[in-house]
């Protein structure tokens, strides 16, 4: 086994010498360095956890452990959602014995010094790593986001060394840190996607289902995109989307993301993918489970955390439309910050008073949030798609913001077919 | 009894040498994952079933088995669900993968260090993996050392209930 060499530093934490929690938290930073090769650790300026997330009593026996070893953490830490809505209180249908351990798991961490942002979106904030800085991040769309969009270095952390790597400010050189796992794998040519499907966030959803599929744990570059036609918000569904659907931390497309601005030319000679308009309706139907015909009981946003943008486009699509139909409820996830914000600059009135409710430092597909006659649910998000059947058994029909919206009205699918080619 | 490269080749119990990703020991029957697997959202916490209605092992339960897979899929909550898993008593006697996986090798890593159940995480050669691959439902012992040299030790012949959620 590779050797690792530790720090003056980073032995004396393991020895002991910042507390117990703290060695606690850096015998698994050593385990992992060896579980992926690494000889070093390196510091981070920053971590993100997403273990605050409740299940099972496993979780919170390890923040309950390190907290109560007198462990804090020693970087800038952000907290991804927990299992409830701390801001609307009963909004979350989790049975009591599943509610207290999912709130003492909140409070752990707490305990341990991070901030109660609760958001799957941390690169939402002002306040986000630098490119080129070393950080930390757990959540699969958070990693790929971090690493793809803002050209930050993360490996794939997860559950545990999350915190570890917040309380030690360590983790191992390795993955995603080292320039050489950084360059594409693949190219996935998208030009002869028109502009006017790349023109909807659901389609960069469908198009991370195809780049999941075809990358696994690879790393893609798409070329062939107009620049003009990408944003953060679309860069956010497609790298959520291609998360769960391969294990893609790291995307690059070309002329767009800072990497692959900066390689300019030079990632010419990958083996490369078309991806045609029929691969994206394959995806649309591959992440619909509903029959279409069914009454629609409810629409998800918001999956990742909407942003303020996501709220303007969404005002501004609302315009001269009428109210939600009274039995399908049209459900918003968001973060505390971007919620407050949005309501300041006046764009979210419009979706409340047509019936949308709010979330806040959660997610409607992680935990109880629908009402048990909400069986039938529209969403533009792959990543809600993909998982809400299995986490809430329900059947989802994914489709275009605009199209969940007229179906919202409708009370019942509302498809637009000339638009997926 | 399941025809499998590897006995045959051995002609009783054949060995195969890996990486250790964390240490322990544990046995049981085979289970080849043919797709990435996650956890998170794709396995019950509970009970230890393959819940991803989109996985080709849907149905399974991984519960006792000796687990092979590439490696694992999607979302970084993966290894509390495994952790949890271990701790209720229905996860993985032991993980076999082809890819230095940290999601997986950490839900384990959790375990032992919370309660001191040690499941073996393996780093197996491609080559080795794919003989394996053939062999589900054959039962497998797997020793993993700290001093990361870690063995699959395949029996002649499955015992106990090797067919349980084969496919």
């Amino acid at each position: 086994m590779t050797a690792l060499a530790l720090s003056g530093e980073e032995k004396a934490m393991l020895d002991g010498g910042r507390g117990p929690g703290a060695a606690m938290a850096m015998r698994l930073v050593a385990a992992l360095a060896g579980v992926l090769g690494a000889e070093r650790l390196i510091p981070v300026r920053g971590a993100h956890i997403d273990s605050c997330l409740y299940h099972g009593q496993a979780g919170l026996d390890f923040a309950q452990k390190l907290a109560g070893l007198g462990a804090r953490v020693a970087v800038p830490t952000t907290l991804n959602v927990g299992s409830l809505d701390l801001m609307h209180p009963g909004l979350v249908r989790l049975p009591p014995g599943e509610a207290a351990p999912a709130r003492a798991l909140m409070d752990a961490y707490r305990t341990l010094g991070a901030r109660a942002t609760w958001t799957c979106a941390p690169y939402q904030s002002l306040d986000r790593p630098a490119f080129g800085e070393d950080v930390a991040w757990a959540e699969s769309n958070a990693i790929v986001f971090a690493n793809s969009v803002l050209g930050a270095r993360t490996e794939r952390y997860g559950d545990f060394i999350d915190i570890c790597a917040a309380v030690t400010g360590r983790v191992p050189q390795a993955g995603l840190h080292l320039d050489a796992n950084r360059v594409p794998t693949l190219e996935l040519d998208c030009s002869a996607l028109p502009a006017s499907m790349l023109a909807e966030e659901a389609v960069w959803a469908a198009l991370g289902d195809v780049v999941g599929r075809q990358s696994g744990t690879g790393v893609p570059l798409l070329t062939g995109i107009d620049p003009a036609l990408a944003d953060e918000d679309k860069l956010k569904a497609l790298g959520a989307t291609s998360a769960s659907a391969g294990g893609v931390a790291l995307f690059h497309v070309a002329g767009v993301t800072p990497e692959a601005v900066a390689a300019g030319r030079a990632w010419a000679g990958l083996p490369a993918v078309t991806v045609t308009t029929g691969m994206l309706r394959a995806a649309r139907d591959e992440l619909t489970t509903a029959d279409a015909a069914a009454p629609l009981d409810a629409v998800a946003l918001g999956t990742p955390h909407f942003s303020v943008h996501e709220f303007g486009k969404l005002a501004a699509a609302l315009e001269g439309r009428p109210a939600f139909h009274p039995g399908c409820t049209v459900w918003i996830n968001t973060s505390r910050e971007v919620l407050g914000q949005a309501r300041e600059a006046g764009l979210v009135q419009a979706a409340e008073e047509r019936g949308a409710r709010i979330v806040v430092d959660t997610c409607t597909y992680i935990t109880p949030i629908l009402g048990p006659q909400e069986r039938t649910v529209m969403t533009p998000s792959g990543k809600w798609a993909w998982y809400a059947p299995m986490n809430l058994g329900v059947d989802v029909v994914f489709g275009t913001l605009s199209e969940c919206l007229d179906s919202a009205c409708a009370g019942k699918v509302v498809r637009d077919d000339g638009l997926w080619g | 009894m399941t025809g499998c490269g590897v006995e045959a080749e051995a002609g009783g119990h054949a060995r195969l040498t890996g990486r250790t990703l964390c240490p322990g020991e544990g046995s049981g029957p085979l289970l080849v994952l043919t797709e990435p697997l996650s956890f998170w959202g794709g396995t019950d916490r509970g009970t230890g079933l393959v819940i991803d209605a989109h996985h080709p092992q849907h149905g399974c339960s991984l519960a006792g088995r000796v687990l092979l897979m590439d490696a694992s899929r999607g979302s970084s909550s993966s290894s509390s669900v495994l952790a949890e898993q271990i701790r209720a008593g229905v996860g993985p006697a032991a993980i076999l993968l082809t890819a230095r996986d940290a999601i997986v090798a950490l839900g384990a890593l959790a375990a032992a260090e919370l309660y001191g159940t040690r499941v073996p995480v393996v780093l197996l050669g491609a080559a080795d993996a794919g003989r394996l691959g053939q062999c589900t439902g054959a039962v497998a012992r797997v020793g993993a050392g700290a001093d990361g040299r870690a063995g699959v030790e395949l029996a002649d012949r499955p015992r106990g209930n090797p067919a349980e959620g084969a496919p």
